[in-house]
């Protein structure tokens, strides 16, 4: 950094990432976003202002140094910075990908007050992606302890908490209900936005840290989380089960064939690969006209696998405006470009039967937006006599989830008025060395959230155990041939 | 790739009752322990197989097994049928899954199975023995052939009642007549358990409707996760829906929509046959035969 930089010094566009053809794609499951190469990356770099004040970092669910990472990229030294990152966020191959950059980083980048904010998440993927490409990791010096832990759910937030306590010298198993881990990101999110591989290669590092993983493994059922405790000899439990129960609109004819969760599509596509029927036994029910309720990133997805597997037609219908669509921009955007109709600010009031109890149209009333709601954003209301039909054969709800009832089913744990875990302020739930967090504490949220909430945890029951981190080895040179890096953050030992 | 492959879930007896019917003991100490009445279990074959519910027929707890009874009806489980033998594993087996049979203080009861609902309904009557009921077996079959258990269910039924289309065992009639027959005999019935294919369950529940009787049934609605997290087994039971893997699979049968529920059922008809079809061409085009296909 010779010289200051300024907004007007700085390059003024966004470098462009390399996308796949929409007409192609929409007929394939290949990444969509390429992701930025290493001279993008560094021309990327130079946008950045270094601010005095970054308010990209308060911007951050996780506060990742963001200008830090940036200047180690601007000085290809790429490893650093991923060192810097993954101080913050163990997940930045898959956080690139799927967080909602516009609403967190960079939503507050100063960049973007006057032109296009720096492009935070492609540059956090590149670095992420490259790391995975030279298998790098921060393998920390770990010092055992005689402790042993249980996650349950595998998704983010257990992920996160497992490498923390691994780290800290636990003995971590994670116990997953499926018969693979990942939670949401394996079976929930598509392979031409998070690839597959990704998500192995994130789980493989856990493995590299002592991690085990215990599939078809329903907790609350085959053990109780008391049972956890009590006799399988876990000195402390994080539950990270998620919220995956989805909603049904509840009107009538939803219980027509062809009426179906975007969980239930999204499951057979992704976790049971049955976009290869009948190569693999699962099937999957294939629309030719296939009409998605809701516009969050489960919808976006449930549009454009529809699109994939060959749907002459796919229409959203949200019953607010694009402005209020809670999905991703990008998403949005893509999803328009290939060729998804937005039917925004209308809401289905009926399913119609064939006859045979299977779909045939759905009816749906016009909306306006009226007053303000609880949540700040305009009340969407009908407009009366403006019905219409649509044809389909099939009906994707993608309208929100609920608590999954299992843990509650099974244990004393308090939960909250809409069935989700309660917890204090460390993440401890009412029973004494549990602790939770994610989607099965907040409600649906993001990745980045979960895995924040993962590591939060794993802080609450490092104090709950007594383990106290000694801060990371800071030495320059190498000792006994090893570098320092390779030592690396933390370091703890039991208090 | 991680996945189940540290675990082992091995096949350590397998007996065939008939030509569609087999019964496979499968290793899973913790299970065993775990295992209530009325839980059922998903299994994966093999890595690109379908996860398919089948209900927990009996837990042996000193020996640390699982009892599946297992209906040859399509492609997994056709397969099955073909390929897991003694000494071979399931790629995957989660469970127990579901709210465990509600064992009431009833003091008669009915239990009732009917062809694949034989074997699930046998735990829920061995509980209510052990708690002191007197409990009335009536269970049905197509023909004597395809008949089994019975000495299982002699041994812990104060009375049993087999019932056959054709009259070749027991009763000639469906098991409706056996629950008239027994509800004749004695008014004072508590409650009727029954399990088997929708047909049945709703004919069941259309018998004791009259007389008011409490009559439970096990829905089996089509499951991917078996966990809640699909939504692809709902189902109308009185005014609400219901997701049979966790809110489930026992129901009130008097408040069951079994119309909606055998509809849905026929959701992947096509998709069925074709899996089916291709399995039993790679058995004929390798030489292996697949006489179970045409019994179907
Ligand atoms: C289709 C879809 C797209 C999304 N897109 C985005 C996006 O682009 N960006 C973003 O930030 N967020 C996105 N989200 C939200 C995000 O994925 C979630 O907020 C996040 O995954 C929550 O993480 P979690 O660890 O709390 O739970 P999950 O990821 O839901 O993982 C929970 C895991 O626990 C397992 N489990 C549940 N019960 C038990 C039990 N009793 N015993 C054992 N295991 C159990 C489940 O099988 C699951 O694997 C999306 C969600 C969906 C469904
Ligand atoms: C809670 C529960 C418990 C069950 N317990 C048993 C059991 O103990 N023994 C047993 O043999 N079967 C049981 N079933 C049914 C079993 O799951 C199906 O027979 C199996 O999924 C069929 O798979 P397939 O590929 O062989 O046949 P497919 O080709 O998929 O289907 C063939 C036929 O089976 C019906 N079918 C498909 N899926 C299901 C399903 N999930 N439930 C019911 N019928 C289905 C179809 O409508 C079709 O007529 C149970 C089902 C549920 C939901
Ligand atoms: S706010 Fe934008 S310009 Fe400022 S440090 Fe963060 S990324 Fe760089
Ligand atoms: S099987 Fe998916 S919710 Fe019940």
């Amino acid at each position: 950094m010779a010289k200051k930089r300024t907004v007007r010094s700085i390059p003024q566009e966004r470098t462009p990432v390399r996308e796949l053809d929409p007409v192609v794609r929409a007929a394939n499951f290949e990444e969509v976003n390429c992701g930025y190469t290493e001279p993008e990356a560094i021309l990327e770099s130079t946008r950045c202002l270094f601010c005095p004040e970054p308010k990209c970092i308060d911007g951050c669910p996780v506060n990742i140094d963001i200008p830090g990472f940036i200047l180690k990229i601007g000085e290809k030294d790429f490893r650093g910075a991923y060192d810097v990152i993954t101080g913050t966020n163990l997940l930045p191959a898959v956080c690139g990908r799927v967080c909602p950059q516009e609403n967190q980083c960079e939503g507050v980048c100063v960049v973007g007050e006057t032109l296009i904010p720096v492009a935070i998440g492609r540059l956090e993927r590149f670095v992420g992606d490259l790391a995975i490409k030279n298998s790098w990791v921060n393998r920390p010096y770990i010092e055992p302890t005689k402790f042993r832990i249980g996650i349950v759910g595998s998704g983010p937030a257990g992920m996160a908490c497992a490498a923390d306590m691994a780290k800290a010298g636990c003995d971590v198993t994670v116990y997953e209900a499926f018969h693979e881990p990942g939670g949401v990101l394996r079976y929930g999110i598509p392979d031409f936005r998070l690839p597959n591989s990704i998500v192995d290669a994130e789980i493989e590092k856990l493995e590299e840290l002592g991690v085990k993983f215990e599939c078809n493994t329903l907790v609350g059922r085959l053990f109780t989380i008391e049972q956890m405790i009590s006799e399988l000899g876990f000195h402390a439990v994080f539950i990270g089960t998620g919220a995956g129960y989805p909603t049904m609109l509840g009107i009538p004819g939803d219980s027509l064939n062809g009426v179906l969760s975007a969980n239930e599509l999204l499951t057979r596509c992704n976790l049971m690969k049955a976009r290869d029927f009948p190569n693999v036994d699962t099937p999957l029910p294939l629309g030719k006209h296939v009409v998605v309720v809701g516009a969050g990133n489960t919808a976006m997805d449930a549009l454009r696998v529809s699109k994939r597997l060959g749907a002459k037609t796919v229409t959203c219908i949200y019953r607010r405006s694009k402005a209020e669509a809670p999905a991703r921009a990008e998403e949005v955007h893509h999803a328009e470009q290939e060729g998804i109709d937005f039917h925004w600010l209308s809401n289905p009031v009926e399913i119609i039967d064939d006859g045979e109890g299977s779909v045939c149209a759905v009816r749906c009333v016009r909306m306006e937006l009226g007053e303000p709601d609880d949540s700040g954003r305009r009340r969407p209301v009908p407009v009366p006599g403006s019905e219409f039909e649509i044809e389909t054969d099939q009906v994707v709800f993608a309208i929100g989830t609920n608590a999954n009832p299992i843990i509650g089913q099974t244990s004393k744990l308090r939960l909250n008025k809409r069935g989700y875990i309660a917890t204090d302020d460390d993440l401890m739930t009412s029973m004494a060395g549990v602790f939770a967090g994610g989607d099965i504490v907040t409600g649906a949220a993001t990745v980045i959230e979960a895995m924040g909430a993962g590591r939060k945890a794993a802080r609450g029951i490092k104090a709950y155990l007594g383990i106290r981190d000694t801060g990371p080895i800071e030495r320059d040179e190498a000792i006994f041939g090893i570098s320092s890096r390779e030592h690396n953050f933390v370091r703890v030992r039991a208090a | 790739m991680t996945d189940s492959s540290n675990q082992k879930f091995l096949i350590v007896r397998r007996e065939d009752f008939s030509d569609v019917t087999f019964l496979l003991e499968i290793s899973h100490p913790m299970m065993a322990r775990a295992a209530k009445p009325g839980q059922f279990v998903i299994v994966m074959s093999h890595a690109e197989g379908e996860r398919i519910p089948l209900t927990i027929a009996d837990f042996d707890r000193e020996r640390g097994t699982i009892t599946l009874v297992i209906q040859a009806v399509g492609k997994t489980t056709l397969e099955m049928q073909r390929n897991c033998q003694v000494g071979t594993a399931l790629y995957g087996l989660a469970g127990p899954m579901g709210i465990p049979s509600h064992l009431s203080d009833a003091k008669k009861v009915v239990c009732v199975g009917g062809g694949l609902g034989v074997a699930p309904v046998y735990p829920q009557a061995r509980a209510w023995k052990e708690s002191g009921a007197y409990v009335i077996g009536v269970l049905g079959f197509r023909n004597k052939d395809l008949l089994f258990w019975e000495d299982k269910f002699r041994a812990i039924c104060d009375e049993l009642i087999i019932c056959t289309d054709d009259g070749s065992a027991g009763i000639r009639g469906f098991v409706t007549d056996g629950i008239k027959l027994a509800l004749e005999k004695h008014p004072d019935i508590e409650e009727v358990v029954a399990i088997g294919p929708p047909v049945m369950m709703k004919a069941c529940a259309e018998a004791t409707r009259p007389s008011g009787v409490k009559t439970m049934v096990s829905l089996n609605p089509i499951m991917v996760d078996g966990t809640g997290m699909c939504g692809g087994c709902r189902v109308k039971v009185g005014e609400t829906v219901k997701f049979a893997c966790v809110d489930g699979p026992d129901f009130d049968g008097h408040q069951v929509d079994f119309d909606d529920l055998m509809i849905r059922l026929r959701r992947y008809k096509e998709e069925e046959q074709v899996a089916k079809e291709r399995w039993s061409e790679t058995c004929r085009m390798r030489g292996i035969g697949s006489e179970a296909v045409s019994v179907n």
